[in-house]
């Protein structure tokens, strides 16, 4: 059987460029409203990859951040992540706690799993408003080491039916400067044709 | 001596100089084999344990499927099962917070799964850094089969 991701045409890619305009959108937006600085956001970039490879899109699997993991079950299933550079998550802290040391505390890490709930829940609010589905969101967790090792962990519920990810994946400005981040969407393989369904885009 | 790089749900083969490389091993299970003799070393990034039905897509991805495969290819390459030696690292838990999905406790069952594939076979295990909560990235010699693991806490072991 060839992987279903594989034969995704450009339209039903577009489509899901789209869907995760709008959650960034929206994420980017309750990110402003928590950090009170203008938040922005490029356009996602929709990658269909193959496990092996798919440290690639994020850069240096060895390089240490800080990710936020939350699994969204209901109608539509899969996992978000947020990735953090060590920068970008001082940064943040920064503004939003007045840090200064070095090393996240309990504390730190609480703000910082936080955002990743507070990006992940208006980032899914709004895809559930789109599509009508009801889907709701773990708690977060937290990790700060190799990004390779966190995504291993992450693409745990994909690798179980497939060996190929579906990853929208979104970047963040603050003003002129990259929040080096990634905000990933990783619908669960069995998941994209209830998105299409929902959308009333044709999937076989 | 070139780097071989192993991806995740991969497998590969090197003789000695070159060196087999996997990048970031979080839950999933670096397997090292060498045939220190023939001077034929593999290693595979284990990410799920069983797969469960006979004809996987991927047979690399799964300890029982990725190990008969990765020894078959070995062989390939003049290596001798009963020379054979392993050693294995990784099957952490990357999240701790997460506890309410049995999935999440894949590490230790991937640990589990990859030691049993290596007893059907009859290759015994040199040495083994497993579990924890730290990713590793793993290095494995062809040359003298030794296995260097980098964590971002402890620095650089070598097995």
């Amino acid at each position: 059987m060839v992987d279903p991701l594989l034969r995704l045409n450009d339209f039903q890619l577009s489509v899901l460029k789209e869907i995760g305009n709008i959650g960034a959108g929206h994420a980017a937006t309750s990110l402003s409203v928590l950090m009170q600085r203008e938040i922005d956001m490029n356009v996602p970039r929709v990658h269909v990859v193959s496990l092996q490879e798919i440290d690639e899109i994020m850069g240096g699997a060895e390089q240490v951040v800080v990710g936020v993991f939350l699994r969204m079950e209901g109608d539509i299933s899969g996992s978000m992540f947020l990735v953090l550079k060590l920068e970008s998550a001082e940064m943040l802290l920064k503004v939003l706690t007045g840090f200064e040391g070095n090393g996240f505390t309990e504390f730190e890490q609480s703000a910082l799993m936080e955002i990743g709930n507070i990006l992940a829940g208006s980032y899914l609010s709004a895809f559930s408003d789109f599509t009508k589905a009801n889907i709701h969101a773990s708690v977060p967790a937290i990790s700060i080491d190799m990004a390779g090792a966190l995504l291993n962990a992450v693409l745990m519920h994909v690798g179980m039916y497939s060996d190929t990810a579906l990853v929208i994946d979104t970047e963040f400005w603050q003003g002129n400067e990259l929040v080096d981040s990634h905000f990933f969407f990783l619908p669960d393989p069995g998941s994209v044709a209830a998105i299409f369904k929902a959308l009333g885009v044709d999937f076989a | 001596m070139n780097i071989v790089k192993v991806g995740m749900a991969d497998l590969n083969v090197a003789r000695d100089p070159d060196i087999l490389r996997t990048v970031g091993l979080g839950s999933c299970v670096g397997v090292a084999i060498v045939d220190i003799s023939s001077k034929v070393a593999g290693l595979a990034h284990i990410m799920l344990p069983t797969a469960g039905k006979p004809d996987v897509e991927n047979p690399a991805k799964y300890a029982d499927t990725a190990i008969p495969m990765l020894v078959k290819q070995m062989q390939q390459k003049g290596a001798v099962v009963s020379r054979m030696v392993a050693k294995i690292a990784g099957g952490a838990q990357m999240f701790s917070t997460l506890n309410q999905n049995d999935l999440l406790r894949v590490g230790p069952r991937n640990v589990e799964a990859v030691k049993m594939s290596l007893q059907l076979l009859g290759i015994p295990i040199r040495g083994e850094d497993t579990g924890g909560n730290a990713g590793r990235t793993i290095d494995f010699s062809a040359a003298d089969g030794s296995l260097t693991i980098r964590t971002v806490a402890q620095g650089v072991t070598t097995l």
